[in-house]
Parts: structure tokens; C-alpha cells; sequence
């Protein structure tokens, strides 16, 4: 029901969008032909997409995805079923609200990556110390948002549904639930950023195998043209993930 | 802008005390969700439909910080067939009184008695609510509202279609059925949360300020329509309000209530056939029993705003 006027806007903003990324790339490409920035610091665009082009044609970057993907499936499950029940649960009662909310949303700050090595102690350096680092990080915004979602319905729904007779169910899936899913899809949304950020994240910085292993491999074979075409991969893998989940939460949140 | 003097011959309106709109309905109100009778004598003659015998109501404990005596020692009939005012400063009760006779609230001690049987928890057969506000689902339309809520009241399937398209038809909003809530004005919202509560058929209606957050306007065109709404409808109804007006131009008998902790102070009674004309807002009848009112609550307003600063202080 967008009118021509919105659509001539989105489509003008789409243009500036794609413009800018045009200059960016002819800024790199004459950075490294014009400018004399070093290859090994910036490797000519044009090698970077051919490396790019023979990555996608060998197929090299299957197992690698496959493990990342995994360990993202694996982390996010566990943390949106244990968060959103662990929310819904502590919600029920005022008094585990007051009690969890701050100290959950104090560990929230906690910069969680920083127990890496210990989960790669305890889980070693294949893929359970990733799932479960990405697990833990992801809770948190999840739980939050859960707990966040029940506890604070306005009064006056609940004190309308019961008025009317509503019983424990009727209460939950005709109230309680519609009012709290906007705000539990975003916790969930920012949950799956975030899993997949720390998961990326920790395959640098210590694996077996992965995307992100990978990268640091060719990085530390000094590869540039090849280590850039995996980023730019993984770059555009993290926005299709992204865009997924958002399209989900914003057609959610439409037909309620 | 010029405010000429000559434009207002009406005296300046009574001074409002600080809104305090908040739903007076903490954690332990009653989650009792179907109606709980114990016996049942009642005459077929009692005219009666709300009797509560001397309720008060107290939030927190003796002694907290955040106690406060909402209501004390109260008792009044609702007679059935009436709409009854109640009218106070902001805090008196008057809200909280109504909880309990809606079974939203349990009151700290009195009873509240409905058709002869007291009242432990809603009673959604007999009662309906229209509150003052935000009342409405937002992620249902207004005929998804209105089908929900005789869910909940356990009307037969096959019949709420019907009853919700007549409820709409009696307020007006038959062609804003599939519209959401967030998509009509104030004023259109109440008419649906009316809708919502005449389509549950109840003896008895229970409104908390329904027009409490609209403008003068549209509460006086939603005050004419309610009037002759009801004068159809034959239903029990209380009525929270604010505005003196509206309560003259509204009941049959108004209660007014002193300030916290409050209680009943004087019932009037409004000697006015329904449905109400406009003309009778001009008339000396009017006039008199609005400064009537007035003067009744001026002191307890007065008290109510000293009692507020000096809490706040």
C-alpha cells in the first residue's frame, strides 16, 4: 500500500546506497593502482574478486560454511528455547523479576568473549567451545527481552481478559503472548547477531576449522587477495542471515 | 490571541485535582477467573443489583511506606435498571470501588454483594467493563475484539458474528469492524470498547472515566449517544467521572465521595427521563444540580490536593 511517492523515495535511497559502495570499491581500485598503497595491506580489488570467483567455482568453502552454520544452528537453538522459557518462567512471579532482570541484564554487560579460553578448556578447540560460547552470549538478550516482554503487559489487558471471564489459557494466548512477541522477536533477532558475531569471532581466535579460521589462516600465510575474498563471502553470508531474520521478525510483528 | 471576555458566559470550570488515572489494581487482585457463589436466597422482588455493605480498601500494609487507605467504611445500593455516578477528587476511591463491584479487587473488609450473592472474583455473565482507555487489544481488529471477548465469556460460536455486528451497529462503528484499534480516533476506540462490553449482554456495566481521556467535544456527543443507548439497553450501570457535567447530564443519582480515605459523602438524585436532549445541559435544572454538586466536592477537592503536596513534600 506504499504510495508512488514512497517508492520513488525508497528507490532513490537504494541509488545513494548503491553509489556509495561504487566509490568505495573505485577508491580501493585506485588505492592500490594510483596511490601506492601497499598490496600487502590492500591487494588489488580485481584479484580479490577473481580469488573470490574461483572460491565459489572449487567449492572450497563448503566444509568451512557448513561448520560455521552448524555451530550457529547448534548456539542459537539452545539459546532461544532456554532463554525464551527461562524469561517466561521468571516473569510469572514479581518478585524473580526484580531479583533477575538487573543481574541478568549486569552479566549482560560482561564482555562473555573474554571466557574463550575457558570454554576452550572445558570444550576443547572444535565446535562445542564455539556453540557453547555463542549459546551463552546469545541468552542474555534473549532472556532480557523474554522476561521484559511478559512482566510488563499493560494492566489493564489482563484486568480487561479476566473481566471477561478469560481463564489461565485464554489469558496467555490471547494476551499475554500477542503483547510480548514484538519484543521477544527483537531479543531474538539481536540474539542471532550476536551468536553469530561471537562464533565468527572466536573461530579467529582459536579453532580447528570454520569461516573464520580459515580467514586467519590466510592471513597468517600472507594470501591478502584470497583471506579479502573470504571476508567479503562472509560479509555477504552475515547480511543474508540478517536480512532473514529480520524479514521473519517484521512479518511477525505485521500479523499479529 | 484575543480571548474576549464576552465569549464565556459560563462561570470558569471547578478546579481538577491532580490526575491520578492509574488502574488501581495491584498484584493480589483477585485471579479468580469464574464467578464464586456460595448461597443463593435472594427474593425475586429485591430491586437491588449491587448492594456493598460497609467495604474499605487499604494497598500495603499497616505502617509501609506505601500504604494508603483508599477507601473506608462505604456502603451504597445500585438500584437495578439505574446509572449511578460516582464523582470525587482524584485518589477518594471511587475507581477502587469499582474494582470491587466488578470482582477486580477484594476489599480489605465489607462485602459486595451482586443479585443477592457475594462477589469473590469476576463475574463475566453478569458484568462488563469499559475502561477509561487502551482497553482495546491492539493486535486485534475491532471485530476480533469484540469475537474475543465473548470467547472468554464462553458465548456459543455460532452466535458471536451476529452479536458483534449488532453491537457495532448500536455504537455506530458497523464499518470500522476491521479496523485496529490503533487506527481509529479516542473517541471511536470507546465506541468499540462499548461495543465489546454490550456485546456481552450483561445485566450490568461498569465504566472507569470511559471518556475520562477525550476531549469536551467528543465527550458530549459520546455522553448523548450513551444516554439514548441506554434508555434502550435497560442496563445497570456506574459510571466513574470526573466532570460534573457529565455525571448531571448521565445519571439518575450521583454519589459524590470525600476525599482519601474516601466514602460516600451525599447521593443525589438526577429527576431527568432518558434518553437526555442536549437542550437540558442549558436548562436551570441543570445548572442547579451541577452547582449543587460543586459546592459539594469544592472542600474535598481542596482537601485532596493539601493531602497530595503535603505527601509529595
Amino acid at each position: 500500500m506504499a504510495s508512488r511517492r514512497d517508492k520513488r523515495d525508497k528507490w532513490a535511497s537504494r541509488a545513494v546506497q548503491a553509489g556509495f559502495l561504487v566509490a568505495l570499491a573505485l577508491a580501493w581500485y585506485l588505492a592500490t593502482t594510483r596511490w601506492g598503497v601497499s598490496h600487502l595491506l590492500l591487494p588489488n580489488p580485481l584479484r580479490v574478486l577473481q580469488q573470490l570467483g574461483d572460491i565459489l567455482r572449487s567449492g572450497e568453502f563448503v566444509g568451512d560454511l557448513r561448520i560455521t552454520l552448524t555451530e550457529l544452528a547448534a548456539a542459537f537453538a539452545i539459546s532461544a528455547t532456554s532463554g525464551v522459557t527461562v524469561g517466561y518462567l521468571l516473569s510469572r512471579s514479581p518478585y524473580l523479576v526484580r531479583v533477575f532482570e538487573p543481574l541478568l541484564a549486569g552479566v549482560y554487560a560482561v564482555p562473555i568473549i573474554l571466557f574463550l579460553p575457558l570454554y576452550v578448556l572445558f570444550f576443547g578447540l572444535g565446535p562445542a567451545s564455539k556453540i557453547a560460547l555463542g549459546a551463552t552470549i546469545s541468552f542474555f538478550p534473549i532472556v532480557l527481552n523474554t522476561l521484559a516482554g511478559f512482566a510488563h503487559v499493560e494492566r489493564t489487558f489482563v484486568a480487561a481478559a479476566r473481566s471477561m471471564g478469560a481463564s489461565d489459557y485464554h489469558l496467555f494466548r490471547y494476551v499475554l503472548l500477542p503483547a510480548a512477541l514484538p519484543v521477544i522477536l527483537t531479543g531474538l533477532r539481536m540474539g542471532f547477531t550476536v551468536a553469530l558475531l561471537s562464533i565468527i569471532g572466536s573461530e579467529t581466535i582459536a579453532s580447528l576449522a570454520g569461516l573464520g579460521h580459515r580467514i586467519v589462516n590466510l592471513a597468517e600465510s600472507m594470501e591478502m587477495p584470497r583471506m579479502f575474498a573470504y571476508i567479503a563471502f562472509v560479509v555477504v553470508i552475515a547480511a543474508l542471515l540478517n536480512t532473514i531474520v529480520s524479514t521473519i521478525e517484521a512479518r511477525w510483528t505485521r500479523e499479529r | 490571541m484575543e480571548r474576549g471576555a464576552h465569549t464565556n458566559p459560563l462561570p470558569d470550570p471547578p478546579p481538577q485535582a491532580g490526575e491520578g488515572t492509574q488502574l488501581l489494581c495491584p498484584p493480589h487482585y483477585c485471579i479468580v477467573p469464574q464467578c464464586a457463589f456460595e448461597r443463593g436466597d435472594i427474593s425475586m422482588t429485591d430491586d437491588i443489583a449491587i448492594r456493598v455493605r460497609n467495604v474499605a480498601h487499604q494497598f500495603g500494609e499497616e505502617g509501609e511506606a506505601r500504604h494508603v487507605r483508599a477507601l473506608s467504611d462505604t456502603s451504597l445500593d445500585v438500584k437495578r435498571g439505574e446509572l449511578l455516578c460516582l464523582i470525587g477528587p482524584s485518589g477518594c476511591g471511587k475507581s477502587t470501588l469499582l474494582n470491587m463491584m466488578g470482582g477486580l479487587l477484594a476489599p480489605t473488609s465489607g462485602a459486595v454483594e451482586v443479585a443477592g450473592k457475594p462477589v469473590r472474583g469476576p463475574l463475566p455473565s453478569d458484568i462488563a467493563f469499559v475502561f477509561q482507555e487502551n482497553a482495546l487489544f491492539p493486535w486485534n481488529t475491532v471485530r476480533e475484539n469484540i469475537l474475543l471477548g465473548m470467547l472468554f465469556q464462553g458465548v456459543p460460536k455460532a452466535e458471536r458474528e451476529e452479536r458483534a455486528q449488532r453491537s457495532l451497529a448500536a455504537v455506530g462503528l458497523a464499518d470500522f469492524a476491521e479496523h485496529y484499534p490503533a487506527q481509529l480516533s479516542g473517541g471511536m476506540r470507546q465506541r468499540a470498547a462499548l461495543a465489546r462490553a454490550l456485546s456481552l449482554e450483561t445485566g450490568i456495566l461498569l465504566m472507569d472515566e470511559p471518556f475520562g481521556a477525550l476531549d469536551e467535544q467528543t465527550r458530549m456527543v459520546l455522553g448523548e449517544d450513551l444516554s439514548v443507548l441506554l434508555s434502550r439497553a435497560k442496563k445497570t450501570i456506574v459510571f466513574v467521572t470526573h466532570s460534573l457535567g457529565e455525571a448531571v447530564f448521565l445519571a439518575d443519582r450521583v454519589a459524590v465521595f470525600s476525599a482519601r480515605p474516601g466514602t460516600i459523602k451525599q447521593v443525589i438524585a438526577v429527576d431527568e427521563p432518558h434518553p437526555r436532549k442536549p437542550a437540558f445541559m442549558t436548562s436551570d435544572k441543570f445548572t442547579a444540580l451541577r452547582n449543587q454538586l460543586y459546592a459539594l466536592l469544592h472542600d474535598e477537592i481542596r482537601k485532596a490536593m493539601a493531602e497530595a503536596a503535603s505527601g509529595a513534600a
